[in-house]
């Protein structure tokens, strides 16, 4: 996570770090609990993934907003209360669109509260930045939540129950992986991903070492 | 030595009066938010409860043409509104002519994981529960789920039996969960294997929830009769 100090200018990398570089879950490794948790179907995890990232947009651009006002001596105490306020605003929502979905998440919508990413993105982002770069890196952020908890979803689902979105993906001879929809399926599939993931990382800079001319012994 | 011991000045004075003011800024802007949200979105809330509640009572009494909500208090019926106790409220199913077609009633009890809910259709005519659907778990998928589609385990509730006794007070047998394949009376619920939590979680949610509102059924059934008129 960057701690950045100084106004940063506007770029493409503000918005694109959060997704790829930067992912939370498949490079930070933050927020393992909703990850892992709401994961087993790709309704819920797109719905916590959008849910994360208004709070974690909201929040933040009120982080920014009022930044050269919040004393630092109470600044956790402030971002905590604006966070919490926007989970509540989420949690109304969310009930207020389908019960089915706001059953199936559970208390994982109050739990955004203490989901790291948008405290650390308060705290190591927004306070130091202007609201238009917030912005950008937040919905960066966010954009890159939602697609690793649908990454997780949606394989888990069709693995797990032979659907997608609730609908049947897979033949009618397929026995559903019962496992991909219990907590230990949820690990099975992350350990998966953050393979994937480190392999394509590790692949990019060989190739760019190669690229210098360096030679890379081991591979 | 010095009789007077130095004053020491603070080396980081607090600011308490632009700390107090921050955070009472930042409570006003969030309490704004959060009361506008709430009063924004509780016709919607109602509104989809209302719905998910009517599903239930359709999917356990699918012949009735018109549904209504009724608390049965211990002294008698009145109409159900927003504030009524859920655990005291029945749907009654009327067909076209008015006719009394079943009544739906609310029930939970733990199971393996959360409480399991359930919503059930008891049938006046044959003092017998004769639908029940599940309407919000937690159980575990493949273990605890398998009370929603395994077949066996539905027809239990095709006359489950849920008479009165003689002084109208309580159920003339508790109804009640069993090891798999050792169900000998109509009262009896058929557990399946490897779902057993589930199964007694079911059998005490029907029991708890009969043994309340049954009786209270049979009493005002005159009244509840007429409500369909």
């Amino acid at each position: 996570m960057s701690l950045v100090n100084k106004e940063e200018p506007l770029t493409l990398d503000t918005f694109v770090r959060g997704v790829w570089r930067e992912n939370p879950v498949f490079v930070t490794l933050l927020g393992m609990c909703p990850t892992l948790a709401v994961t087993n179907s790709a309704t819920n995890a797109i719905s916590m993934g959008l849910a994360t990232v208004f709070v974690l947009l909201c929040s933040n651009v009120l982080v920014s907003m009022l930044r050269k006002v919040i004393p630092k001596q109470v600044r956790i105490a402030a971002y905590i209360v604006l966070i919490a306020s926007f989970v509540t605003v989420v949690d109304y929502a969310i009930q207020a669109i389908s019960l089915e979905v706001y059953e199936a998440l559970g208390a994982f919508i109050q739990l955004i509260v203490v989901n790291c990413i948008i405290l650390g993105r308060a705290e190591a982002y927004a306070s130091r930045q202007t609201v238009l770069n917030t912005v950008v890196n937040s919905v960066g952020t966010g954009v890159g939540f939602t697609l690793a908890l649908l990454c997780l979803g949606v394989v888990r689902e069709v693995l797990g129950a032979g659907t997608l979105f609730g609908m049947r993906v897979m033949p009618d001879q397929f026995q559903p992986w019962v496992l991909m929809l219990l907590p230990a399926g949820g690990f099975f599939v992350l350990a998966g991903w953050l393979l994937l993931f480190d392999w394509l990382n590790q692949r990019r800079e060989r190739r760019a070492l190669e690229a210098q001319g360096v030679t890379v012994h081991g591979q | 030595m010095s009789a007077e011991a130095p004053v020491q000045a603070p080396v980081h004075a607090v600011p308490f009066l632009p700390m107090i003011r921050t955070l009472g800024l930042v409570s006003l802007i969030c309490g704004f938010a959060v009361t506008l949200a709430y009063q924004w979105t509780k016709p919607f809330v109602e509104e989809n409860q209302r719905i998910t509640t009517e599903r239930a009572v359709r999917a356990v009494l699918p012949q009735a043409a018109v549904q209504k909500a009724f608390v049965l208090g211990a002294d008698g019926v009145a109409p159900a509104t927003g504030d009524s106790p859920a655990e005291d409220t029945v749907f009654v199913g009327y067909d076209d002519a008015g006719r009394i077609v079943g009544i739906a009633a609310r029930g939970a009890a733990r199971g393996y994981a959360d409480l399991v809910h359930l919503m059930y259709a008891y049938d006046p005519a044959c003092q017998c529960i004769n639908a029940v659907r599940v309407t919000k778990m937690n159980e575990t998928p493949g273990l605890g789920d398998t009370v929603l589609k395994d077949p066996d385990f539905k027809r239990n509730f095709e006359a489950l039996d849920a008479r009165v006794n003689a002084e109208g007070t309580a159920l003339a047998n508790r109804i009640v969960t069993v090891k798999h394949g050792t169900k000998r009376e109509a009262w009896q619920i058929d557990a399946i294997s490897g779902s057993t939590v589930t199964s007694k979680a079911m059998g005490r949610a029907l029991d708890q929830s009969a043994q309340r509102l049954v009786p209270r059924m049979q009493r005002h059934l005159a009244e509840l009769a007429r409500g369909g008129r």
